[in-house]
């Protein structure tokens, strides 16, 4: 009888300690948001923040407009690259997933989400920026493209992964080849789970700042032209939350504001399409 | 009869169009395997004039010098290598606990709430949780962590004083948050796998479910979990940006974990831009990001086989 109380003892102060620290992993997220919304409200509440560029230190007005275009032109031509690129591999995987060749994709889009964002930024230095002898927009694009690729490789896969078998089968069934099948019939019916991947991915680049320093490199300047340097939110963030001066560390929690609201709101829609995406699979 | 209807599917569907939509798939599969090798070999390409000047000493060597053009990478590989043990060591106890916790079958609201909160925290920029570690985590853990620790056990030489803001356990610190959710996920997914039969068998001999988990779960999921871990390293070694906003930067090698240090990846961030000069200072630099991306492979790739080869066999 004691020997029982004290293993239900036992039981019960681990299942508490479990409890515990599940939500002690919590506070942080609780904690980094209740941060970034206090302390970037200051700069977030003047409209101007949105709509002029930065400004030199003590002359009123600064904004961050030129950086939410660059970080939108850049994660979107990456996103050119990176989702067709990914979404016809990933079909690949799924169609033909079985052989030797499908192995080393899956392997090489498993180790290539690790491979670190700052190699790859070395990596489009290297390629795009030594030989032009300037910085430029395309350039990190190009970086930021193969950090999206693995994402929206694997999800996709996972996506036409998870239609029913009967649905190929009656395509074939009725005759029509496979590339039709595949295009016209599977990839529609996973439309929503390979979207998901594609907002994943953008959400995940559009974070990333160690692989724009020495791409995009930054300015000041409202610019949408991709051969120049061009401003990112993350790189506002980064190199005015290290200034001494007051207005500028505001001006980092704002940008941090901003980029948070922006990725989470894509992460939440991605949610939410994929949820539907199994209902809908539910139902085939 | 089977010879009708193969003339009939190639009536429809010639061999030709369905090879040529497996080629042409399979060929744009190939830029995840290409963009890969392209991208080490550029940077040994890129870091080849630091290679040969320097040849291996250049990992054991801690100068960095760019006067004298004498450089080496032990202080920032010693720096990669300590924010990502201790960052594990903090990470792995909660991050066994979340995946637990999520694991287990039922509760559905509250759990799957957990879950996406697991999930938003890796979705939060690191650039993010770099000026939040510096502006609220560093003054904190400079408060009531490391001056406490530095009056109390300082004769530790590893645990002196005296204390910085900026310093290696700060790193380590914001890391262990940051790599949480990789820990919790894999892990959570790996404990998921294990058999239903073996759990029932061991609650059907009257085992309370800590004993289940203890003594059936955690053994069978064992190389699983350790996978996960080691995942979650690779995480903590390539992780750039929150680390260099609240290390310190020193090119040294800091006796104190309470010091500031340096890592391979800071120190490429903050330096690579004003590389310029002598063609050796970005190669020793490019030389860092070789490094770097070889560890991280060879440590995901690993993490990879161990994960894979214990699902396969709990499934067998």
């Amino acid at each position: 009888m004691n020997r029982n109380l004290w293993r239900r003892f036992k039981n019960n102060a681990a299942l508490s300690v479990i409890y515990a620290l599940t939500g002690l992993a919590l506070v942080p997220l609780a904690l980094v948001l209740w941060y970034t919304v206090i302390k970037g409200f200051p700069a977030v509440s003047h409209p101007e923040f949105f709509i002029n560029v930065e400004r030199p230190v003590g002359i009123p007005g600064s904004g961050i407009s030129h950086a939410i275009v660059g970080t939108l032109e850049m994660v979107g031509m990456a996103s050119l690259i990176a989702i067709p690129v990914g979404v016809i591999s990933g079909v690949y995987l799924a169609e033909y997933g079985h052989g030797r060749w499908a192995g080393w994709v899956r392997l090489a889009s498993d180790v290539l989400v690790g491979a670190p964002s700052i190699a790859l930024g070395l990596f489009a230095y290297a390629i795009l920026v030594v030989p032009v002898h300037h910085y430029s927009a395309i350039s990190a694009s190009i970086a930021l493209s193969i950090l999206m690729l693995p994402v929206v490789i694997r999800t996709t896969e996972s996506a036409v992964g998870l239609i029913p078998r009967g649905l190929r089968e009656s395509g074939l069934a009725l005759g029509l080849p496979r590339w039709r099948v595949s295009l016209q019939l599977i990839v529609p019916a996973a439309a929503p789970g390979v979207i998901t991947g594609a907002l994943l991915a953008v959400a995940r680049a559009a974070g990333e700042t160690a692989p724009l320093l020495f791409t995009a490199f930054g300015n000041n300047l409202f610019t949408a032209d991709p051969t120049h340097t061009m401003s990112a939110l993350p790189l506002i963030v980064f190199r005015d939350a290290l200034q001494p001066y007051t207005e500028l560390q505001d001006q980092a929690w704002g940008a941090a504001l901003v980029l948070v609201t922006m990725v989470l709101a894509i992460n939440l829609a991605s949610r939410w399409v994929l949820r539907r995406q199994i209902r809908l699979a539910g139902q085939l | 009869m089977a010879a009708a209807v193969d003339a009939r599917l190639a009536a429809t569907a010639p061999p030709k169009t369905r090879e040529r939509y497996r080629t042409i798939t399979a060929l744009v599969s190939a830029a995840a395997p290409a963009a890969l090798i392209v991208i080490v070999l550029t940077l040994v390409q890129q870091s080849a004039p630091a290679i040969s000047h320097f040849g291996l000493a250049f990992l054991v060597r801690s100068q960095w010098d760019y006067q004298t053009l004498d450089f080496g990478a032990l202080p920032f590989i010693y720096g990669t290598v300590m924010t990502s043990a201790i960052a594990i060591a903090i990470s792995l106890p909660v991050g066994l606990a979340v995946s637990l916790f999520l694991a287990e079958p039922g509760a559905g609201g509250i759990r799957a709430a957990m879950g996406t909160g697991i999930e938003l925290l890796a979705a939060i920029p690191s650039v993010v949780y770099g000026i939040w570690a510096l502006y609220v985590l560093a003054p904190f853990s400079l408060n009531n962590l490391e001056t406490p620790v530095t009056q109390h056990l300082g004769f530790i030489g590893f645990l002196s004083g005296p204390p910085r803001q900026t310093s290696l356990f700060t790193a380590a610190l914001v890391l262990s948050i940051m790599i949480l959710p990789t820990l919790a996920a894999v892990s959570r997914d790996v404990i998921r796998a294990v058999p239903r039969g073996l759990l029932e068998s061991s609650v059907a001999l009257g085992a309370t479910w800590w004993e289940t988990t203890w003594r059936v779960v955690l053994p069978t999921a064992r190389a699983g979990i350790f996978g996960a871990t080691v995942l979650a390293l690779g995480r903590a070694v390539g992780e750039t940006i929150a680390v260099t906003m609240v290390i310190g930067n020193r090119d040294a090698i800091p006796t104190s974990i309470f010091s500031p240090a340096y890592t391979l990846a800071s120190k490429i961030a903050n330096e690579f831009s004003e590389a310029t000069g002598s063609v050796l200072y970005p190669a020793a630099l490019v030389e860092l990001g070789l490094v770097l991306i070889l560890v991280t492979l060879t440590v995901n790739l690993v993490a990879l086989l161990l994960v894979r080869s214990t699902q396969a066999r709990m499934a067998a």
